[in-house]
């Protein structure tokens, strides 16, 4: 039923969340990397480096782009010049996977550079169905889904997020990107349990796995507050929750994310020689 | 109880304002703290981009000042668009009518002279003319000639020392800025962009042939004191013309 498959062609094997830093360790290394994930923001100037540097590193990998800020979830219709510009990107880079969050981040024409919560109702399930199907038909190809990290409840959601991603998919065709890291920071946060949300997760539908790191905070009451700062290695009950999705699921692409105080090359190097892991036993 | 996309922005960029009514903690009760977490990631995300945006201007303000202004900054001009490396356009602007930074009348040049960089590094791929095809013009048909310039070249003039407040402030052992007005050429001859110091003469003679003038009324508007020479070869040798037309 899903025919995301075929727009999706990563490797089920490790990649990392790219940056400019790590450019000479990756084209020289060695080691399991297998694919790149850019965000695809990054890449819509009109040239220079940054897309000379991609050009190179697309000759070598196969490269996932993850779009932020299209604000898929907004109230309001999309932005059709962002949609351009990345119908532009996917149009020359050829990726081999392009994702997206279930998130807004535009709003009036303000765009707020975060990744915002939504409720979920039947009313906002038609809003992001309507705006996956227009992302698909411009660019011209199925699109992940990824699920966000929650720090609060919407008192009008009226569905589990695991139904209202499960219904997109159906609906739109749509694949899905399975955030570990997020599941795990938003059952700690909202007191439920990730085991069930994996348990319930439509995972022939995931066409992607990210980890990433989190930090700890508590709200006002002492309750714990995990927030999803990718600045930090992943922590051994997210690597667990890993281990339980993989074993339902079998091998799929696998990314370590970590965007905030970016390590040396060998730190994310370790992490994907765990990641590598994984994905074996898997 | 709907809470609408216009009422959670307004609360984000707002910390005066509660949280809507309608997030709730787990247990039910009226989300505050929780709320935070996104007021917190949109304010520190965006005064993150403007840091990396504005690298001398924070040098030149301090740490301190320079959040504290990005956090007005933000407020006042959110990004109208996802492409953070753009934004800040509005910075020299916004500069110029903030009241604690009057004491530094040369900050909205530094921030002009800042996005331009950015712009220059980000801009199209151009493939330069090579000197020869210059060299093999009669008098004549040199001074007719017009000039298309990669996109990445731009000319900035300042009534204060730009060029030597940023040399100061990016390099070791740069000279004491003087006080005086400079112009400067931003060049990007492979990645990097370049910038070199203009004489005044060079700095017209290069905006008028930027203005689509031909490099003999180029010349005119430069005056008696440009070395033509040297200003062709500086614009050569960094690659800045694209086409003689």
């Amino acid at each position: 039923m899903l025919d995301a498959t075929s727009d999706n062609r990563l490797p089920n094997r490790v990649g990392v969340g790219y940056k400019p830093q790590h450019y000479m360790d990756i084209i020289q290394g060695t080691g399991p990397l297998g694919w790149l994930e850019i965000h695809a923001e990054n890449y819509m100037g009109a040239g220079g480096r940054p897309i000379a540097q991609l050009r190179q590193l697309a000759e070598k990998f196969p490269i996932s782009v993850h779009g932020v800020g299209l604000s898929i979830g907004a109230e309001g219709a999309l932005d059709r010049d962002h949609l351009a510009r990345l119908k532009h990107l996917c149009d020359w880079l050829d990726p081999a996977s392009f994702s997206e969050h279930l998130a807004w981040s535009t709003h009036d024409s303000h765009f707020l550079n975060d990744l915002l919560p939504l409720p979920y109702t039947q009313r906002t399930l038609a809003r992001v169905a309507d705006h996956i199907d227009q992302v698909q038909e411009v660019i011209g190809r199925k699109m992940l889904l990824e699920n966000p990290s929650s720090y609060l409840a919407f008192a009008e959601s009226d569905m589990e997020e695991t139904a209202f991603l499960a219904e997109l998919a159906a609906r739109t065709g749509c694949g899905l990107l399975l955030d570990v890291n997020n599941v795990f920071v938003s059952a700690t946060n909202l007191k439920t349990s990730p085991q069930a949300y994996i348990d319930a997760f439509p995972l022939h539908a995931v066409g992607e796995m990210h980890l990433g790191g989190h930090d700890e905070d508590a709200d006002e009451t002492g309750a714990p507050l995990l927030i999803d700062s990718h600045g930090k290695a992943v922590v051994d009950p997210v690597w667990a929750l890993l281990d339980y999705t993989l074993a339902k699921s079998g091998p799929k692409p696998l990314l370590i994310e970590w965007d905030n105080d970016v390590p040396a090359w060998p730190v994310l190097a370790d992490e994907l020689t765990r990641a590598d892991g994984a994905l074996a036993l898997a | 109880m709907i809470v609408t996309q216009t009422q959670f922005r307004q609360s984000l960029l707002d910390p005066a304002q509660a949280a809507p009514a309608g997030l709730t903690n787990p247990d039910g009760a009226q989300a505050s703290k929780r709320f935070d977490v996104y007021r917190n990631n949109v304010a520190v995300s965006l005064a993150d981009a403007l840091e990396s945006a504005f690298p001398v201007l924070r040098k030149l303000v301090g740490d301190e000042f320079f959040r504290a202004m990005a956090g007005v900054y933000l407020r006042k001009h959110p990004p109208t668009s996802p492409l953070m490396m753009f934004y800040g356009e509005k910075m020299p602007q916004f500069l110029q009518r903030f009241e604690p930074a009057k004491s530094l009348p040369y900050l909205p040049d530094i921030a002009r002279l800042e996005l331009a960089l950015r712009q220059a590094y980000h801009a199209a791929d151009a493939a330069p003319i090579d000197g020869q095809s210059l060299a093999a013009l009669s008098p004549d048909r040199l001074m007719a000639t017009k000039f298309k310039f990669a996109p990445s070249t731009q000319v900035i003039s300042a009534d204060f020392p730009i060029f030597g407040i940023y040399l100061a402030n990016t390099a070791a052992q740069a000279p004491r800025p003087e006080m005086r007005a400079e112009a400067l050429l931003i060049t990007r001859p492979s990645f990097d962009p370049q910038q070199h110091l203009l004489t005044d003469a060079a700095a017209a003679c290069i905006s008028a042939l930027m203005d689509g003038n031909s490099l003999g009324v180029a010349m005119s508007s430069a005056g008696n004191d440009l070395d033509l020479g040297a200003t062709l070869g500086l614009l050569l040798g960094q690659g800045a013309i694209t086409t003689l037309t």
